[in-house]
């Protein structure tokens, strides 16, 4: 599989949001405003690219040769939550400007869903691990840039002279189920790409 | 079996320890001040202070950049509780709360034209000077209420923000929201407020709102305590000079002039 494919698509055609319906929490929680947003997306795309070569690393070095493939899921959580974990004492330490900017965003996400089924779907698809690694970063850009849009929509939202019932996060959940409607108009967008 | 409970148990071990080594060695040294004024604030992340949040302004206490009464929020008893942190003596000052000086709410101060859109005093504000006839009043959108932390401003059914006096902690954050400038902050024992905002002179003033300041000087020649002046067709009290006696609010002929003393809020007309 070529990695322009698997760019387009876990950012597109499977976009881990709106198609996959994973990493939804830090998708409704952290979209209020633009810049939050574009903070999380980063530190996103950043996990989810460090996570996929970890997690590709032990899945065939420790779990495939001793046939322990089943505790895959477990394994996994492990290893990506002492490593975020880890990163984040370092970056705290040896850059407190990009500690500022990421540090806050990076406990939230560490056993986040989208990032553990990165991990997944990597082993799934059998990719090799450049693969499994521009699909992490692919799929971080994908979050990024539904949260980012997700963002626009939501603070011009705020302003909007909505019903009462459906003012806050009723509006939002509607506005995110219309996007992952958008989104759908992507689904065959291989046929014509690649035929 | 056997091979996963021990490989599990390697790895879980192996990522403990390096954990714990890492805590030890990228081991960031915190003041334990900054903790310490931290539990002190409100903890509203208000801004009022000019800092992002209560953590900012903590930090910033600790290394000296603003005075440890910065916090306006807090008032005296934050501010007390800080210097004690840091070992600094701080001034008592009257605590100030947010004053609206407008009283021309939906039925003394009449629209010019229907608004349907934003409901928002500053996109209000941008449209033609905004809806209501009078240009320098409360537009009564709730921007001001919108932006207080501390759920200390309503709207009234008349469209007029009130405040709670105990709740409002002085932060000024309304004071900034209004694109018209109509409220200010003013020293709590202070009970007699001038509320009008408009500059137009009298017989303009009249055309666009029933309880409007028209320059008329009554209230300057009552003051015995020369505490009121005028300023652009508006009269305006000194808050150091006032002494609450209320002998203006008697002679106002528009009733622009209102006391609040014995806690009781002149509420026209809500």
């Amino acid at each position: 599989m070529s990695f322009v494919a698997i760019v387009v698509s876990s950012i597109l055609v499977n976009n881990f949001v709106l198609m996959r319906f994973l990493g939804i929490c830090p998708f409704l929680g952290v979209s209020r405003q633009l810049a939050t947003a574009t903070g999380m997306g980063a530190a996103v795309v950043f996990v989810m690219t460090l996570a996929s070569a970890i997690t590709w690393v032990f899945h065939h070095t420790l779990l495939v040769p001793f046939g322990l493939a089943y505790l895959q899921t477990v394994v996994f959580i492990l290893v990506i939550a002492s490593l975020v974990q880890f990163v984040e004492m370092v970056i705290q330490k040896t850059s407190p400007a990009l500690y500022q900017a990421l540090g806050i965003y990076l406990p939230i996400i560490t056993t986040n869903c989208a990032i553990l089924g990165v991990a997944l779907i990597n082993v799934r698809q059998d990719y090799a691990f450049l693969e499994s690694v521009v699909n992490g970063l692919a799929a971080g850009m994908g979050f990024t840039l539904a949260i980012i849009l997700f963002a626009g929509v939501r603070e011009r939202l705020e302003l909007a002279d909505t019903p009462a019932a459906l003012k806050g996060v009723p509006i939002a959940l509607v506005s995110a189920g219309l996007m992952s409607v958008a989104f759908f108009g992507f689904q065959n967008l291989f046929r014509f790409l690649f035929s | 079996m056997l091979e996963a409970v021990l490989i599990l148990t390697a790895v879980g071990a192996a990522f403990g320890s390096l954990l714990a080594v890492a805590s030890q060695k990228f081991a960031v040294t915190v003041d334990p001040r900054v903790e310490a004024i931290k539990e002190a604030l409100p903890g509203a992340n208000c801004g009022a202070c000019g800092y992002p949040g209560c953590a900012g302004f903590a930090e910033a206490a600790v290394s000296g950049v603003v005075p440890a009464d910065g916090c306006t929020a807090g008032g005296s008893d934050v501010s007390r509780r800080i210097a004690a942190i840091l070992g600094v003596e701080v001034v008592e000052r009257e605590r100030e709360v947010a004053r609206v000086l407008c009283g021309g709410g939906d039925r003394q101060a009449p629209f010019r034209f229907e608004y349907s859109g934003i409901q928002d005093c500053q996109a209000a504000t941008l449209l033609a000077g905004g809806p209501k006839g009078c240009t320098y009043g409360c537009l009564g959108m709730g921007s001001c209420v919108r932006a207080c932390a501390f759920d200390a401003i309503y709207m009234d059914r008349n469209r007029l923000p009130r405040v709670v006096e105990d709740r409002c902690t002085g932060c000024g954050k309304c004071v900034k929201a209004c694109p018209r400038r109509v409220i200010v902050m003013g020293p709590v024992s202070r009970q007699v407020h001038i509320v009008c905002n408009s500059r137009d002179r009298g017989p303009v003033v009249r055309k666009v709102c029933t309880v409007g300041c028209i320059a008329c000087r009554l209230c300057v020649k009552e003051c015995p305590r020369e505490a009121i002046t005028f300023e652009d067709n508006l009269a305006r009290i000194d808050y150091t000079r006032c002494d609450n006696c209320g002998l203006c609010v008697a002679k106002c002929p528009t009733k622009c002039i209102v006391s609040t003393a014995g806690g009781m809020e002149v509420a026209r007309g809500a």
